[in-house]
């Protein structure tokens, strides 16, 4: 095979920042190259340089098919074959199909617009990866799915050689997962050589050939994908070994907390029956829309359901509002932190603390400070979130801190039943093992946890009992100690 | 391939324009049976000439809101462009070429003022504009001392009648200097907007602002070209105003903003950008220019017709929000 690109010694400082030391990577043609990191590891950097939005520092080379260079403006990088579709795919919602595929047409200065050519730059881009779509179908009107195989048309029809994706995957269904997994392995065959940068590894690792681990900016190695898996890349991109199995704890002696029976909600999900007791954590997975989220925030009284029973301490529940599932002690944490969990310019404590305003109130309704920062003060430090002054605005702070935050605002209600959904999405391994060690403990102390995930390792290794669900049933229940993620995948995907 | 008529309409029904059109042809016949004056050449004339000026400034209007801004300043541009070229007119004697030239070159450069602060100190255009508005207007109050110009060059009173024609009761009708511009100015706002690649770079802008930047459009050149556009038709709208009334009175044009917002966000566009066309925005001027026609044709009192206007906003607004809501929840099924 034939090298496409080859990097050697690229540094690149921001200020007092390393970003990058004196990496060397090589991309062949035709190759599927997995290029992983935490962050900050300086993915990002190195895809910046590659595509010519970022200059490296003097003394590195790009050499792209024999021609080196010092440093790639994006232009050169563009007619060089390098395509990058980021995870936001870069598209125009309010535009068609064929003007979003041929917009580099556009480029440049003042001239009439080609219609035709522009037709026909799509349709030759799509017949090139076999899709088709109404040319004049807006992209808005599109599924995600689709959009990005828009966007994959979108680098055909600029030539590429080298298709750089930034965490495809990651807001995909396991068949559209496939689907694009079966296009690579096409792109592939025809020497185009894709790169993936994505922290789901047990997907690349499909298709993957080689992996290219990337740690504080340096390059730890170069491995081929059949020699590592997902445990190993973890300790290789971090540097730590992780515990990931909880205990095998017999939890049938402990008291039922929560007890769920034929909850239906029309459209929703459908019979769902379960027992959560106390201190356990119960994993909850399925597919996006396989009811998940929907039955969690019935549980929460955002959702009501159409039949069905809760029992909630032997009592029953009907809860008509969230107001009312917290005053019950019954917190959730939800799957989009940034809009739903955050009020992202607000200051720390203020995040930490909304939940509680009227448990803090002292007279005339005001809020006395120094409690509030009492009770910030606590969780900060139970949680280790780690803030130079709870003033700031939460903004400030790294994803998995971000995440402790809203954590710290659901445990100020003192919650019996706690309902995370998606905990991790976005957050680095490192982070990630912090928030399970937070679980863990919050369930040692007698807390009852459901944890919902479409990451199969993320229920599999941290919780004591796993509950699949697929097309709003409750399709299945493992234990995790006689249960391995292929089972778990199977049932998911069944 | 072959699209049914079924199709057809599915794609028709889809469209806003689509629903706009209905909504005055039913006005339409409806004003024609009701109303004796309606119906009419003469009126059809009228209203036309009278909408002009807002017509006009809606097309300049449209290509800012498409680009994902807004300017709300225009209304002051116009009245310094037509008092400074009136002014210069009376003094030196200009001509049709040079007053044009004289207002464009005033609006386009108050407009650049815009697009600068606008880009480069990365403040909201609402608030720029709204800044603008005060500063430019007040600057003309303030150095005017608000006196009006009655007398005008007189070439310039006369006005241009082209194909002119006298019907028995001796009412004459024709493509006069407010017809024509109005003509010219959408002509050339959809050749920018459908037919030149920086017309489709200003809908990218709109539409996804980081991704154009990614692709490399030059976003300071497009702002520089948006809010200037906006500037040459707030120019050209300002003299056929002033030839239409026969005076330059440099406090009436403003307030005619929200009109002229009115009449672009009635014919589909978003304020969030990337979305509006020159015809949407023809068909909202119509429904707005028919409805207070209508309204007075009726016998309405004409204070009733800012309600209306306000109603039919706001229904407009509310059905569009409607089919997009039903639109997400089909996708979801899906």
């Amino acid at each position: 095979m034939a090298t496409f690109l080859d990097l050697k010694n690229i540094s690149k400082r921001f200020g007092g920042v390393q970003a990058l030391t004196d990496v060397d990577l090589s991309l062949e043609a035709g190759e599927v190259h997995c290029l992983v990191g935490e962050n900050g590891s300086g993915k990002s950097t190195l895809i910046k340089i590659i595509s010519g939005v970022q200059p490296p520092e003097a003394g590195g080379t790009i050499t792209i098919e024999g021609r080196s260079y010092t440093q790639l403006n994006p232009v050169e990088s563009t007619r060089a074959g390098i395509q990058v579709i980021y995870q936001d795919l870069s598209l125009f919602p309010n535009l068609t199909v064929a003007e979003n595929i041929a917009v580099g047409q556009h480029l440049g200065g003042f001239r009439s617009v080609d219609w035709t050519t522009i037709r026909k730059i799509a349709e030759a881009a799509m017949a090139r990866i076999n899709v088709y779509f109404d040319l004049d179908a807006k992209v808005e009107d599109l599924s995600i799915a689709n959009r990005q195989l828009v966007a994959i048309c979108r680098a055909m029809a600029a030539d590429a050689k080298l298709v750089i994706m930034d965490e495809p995957t990651a807001s995909l269904t396991r068949h559209e997962v496939d689907a694009l997994l079966s296009l690579v392995r096409e792109l592939k065959k025809k020497n185009i050589c894709i790169v993936f940068v994505s922290h789901r590894l047990d997907e690349v690792l499909e298709v993957a050939e080689r992996v290219t681990v990337l740690r504080d900016g340096k390059k730890v190695g170069t491995y081929d994908a059949k020699d590592v898996n997902d445990k190993k890349l973890a300790v290789l991109m971090t540097g730590k070994e992780f515990s990931y199995d909880l205990k095998e704890t017999d939890l049938k002696s402990r008291k039922t907390v929560l007890s769920v029976k034929n909850l239906s909600r029309k459209g929703d999900f459908k019979n769902i029956s379960f027992d959560l007791r106390e201190g356990e954590i119960l994993g909850i997975t399925g597919l996006l829309g396989s009811g998940r989220t929907e039955l969690a925030l019935s549980l929460f009284g955002m959702n009501p359901p159409d039949e069905g029973e809760i029992t909630l301490n032997d009592k029953p529940l009907a809860l008509k509002s969230n107001r009312e599932a917290i005053d019950n002690g019954i917190a959730y944490v939800s799957e989009d932190r940034l809009t739903l969990g955050l009020v992202l310019e607000q200051p720390i404590a203020a995040n930490a603390t909304v939940t509680i305003l009227d448990k803090l109130k002292g007279a005339m309704g005001l809020i006395p400070l120094n409690a509030r920062e009492a009770t910030v003060d606590r969780w900060v430090k139970d949680l280790s979130i780690k803030v130079s002054n709870t003033a700031n605005p939460v903004k400030t702070l790294s994803g998995g801190n971000q995440q402790r935050v809203v954590l710290a605002k659901w445990m100020a209600t003192t919650p019996r039943v706690l309902i995370l959904d998606s905990p991790t999405v976005g957050v680095d391994i490192l982070a990630k093992d912090g928030i399970y060690e937070i679980v863990r403990g919050l369930a040692q102390k007698g807390v009852a946890v459901i944890m919902i995930s479409d990451e199969i390792p993320e229920v599999l290794y941290h919780s004591h009992r796993i509950l699949v669900m697929r097309n709003g049933r409750l399709t299945g229940e493992f234990e995790p100690h006689r249960s391995s993620e292929d089972q778990l995948r199977i049932a998911v995907n069944a | 391939m072959h699209e049914s008529r079924a199709d057809l309409f599915q794609r028709l029904k889809r469209r806003h324009e689509f629903w706009l059109a209905s909504v005055i042809a039913i006005l339409v016949i409806f004003l024609s049976v009701a109303t004796q004056g309606f119906l009419t050449l003469q009126n059809f004339f009228d209203l036309l000439t009278s909408y002009a000026f807002l017509g006009i400034l809606a097309a300049g209007l449209l290509v800012v809101l498409i680009s994902g801004g807004i300017d709300i300043s225009f209304t002051a541009t116009a009245s310094i462009a037509q008092y400074i070229t009136m002014l210069l007119a009376n003094k030196y004697g200009l001509d049709w070429f040079s007053v044009f030239a004289l207002a464009i070159l005033v609006g386009v450069l108050l407009g650049a003022i815009n697009a600068i602060l606008i880009d480069r100190l990365q403040i909201s255009s609402i608030i720029v504009s709204i800044a603008t508005l005060n500063i430019f207007y007040g600057l003309l109050v303030f150095v005017t001392g608000g006196k009006y110009i009655y007398s005008l060059p007189s070439w310039f009173g006369k006005g241009i009648y082209w194909f002119e024609y006298v019907d028995a009761d001796e009412i004459s009708y024709g493509l006069n200097l407010q017809i024509l511009a109005l003509l010219v100015m959408f002509t050339i706002t959809w050749l920018l907007l459908n037919r030149t690649n920086i017309g489709r770079q200003i809908y990218a802008l709109g539409g996804n602002r980081e991704a154009a930047q990614r692709l490399g459009f030059n976003v300071f050149r497009l702002n520089i070209l948006v809010y200037c556009y906006m500037g040459l038709t707030a120019g050209v709208a300002s003299l056929i105003q002033a030839q239409l009334a026969q005076s330059v009175a440099p406090t009436v044009l403003v307030g005619k903003e929200l009109d002229v917002l009115a009449a672009v966000v009635l014919g589909g566009a978003s304020l969030a950008g990337g979305v509006g066309t020159v015809l949407g925005t023809v068909l909202g001027l119509a429904l707005l220019a028919i409805m207070q026609n209508g309204l007075i044709l009726i016998g309405v009192s004409s204070y009733w017709s800012q309600f209306f206007v306000g109603l039919v906003i706001l229904l407009s607004v509310s059905a569009t929000a409607l089919s997009a809501r039903r639109k997400r929840k089909g996708n979801l099924v899906e």
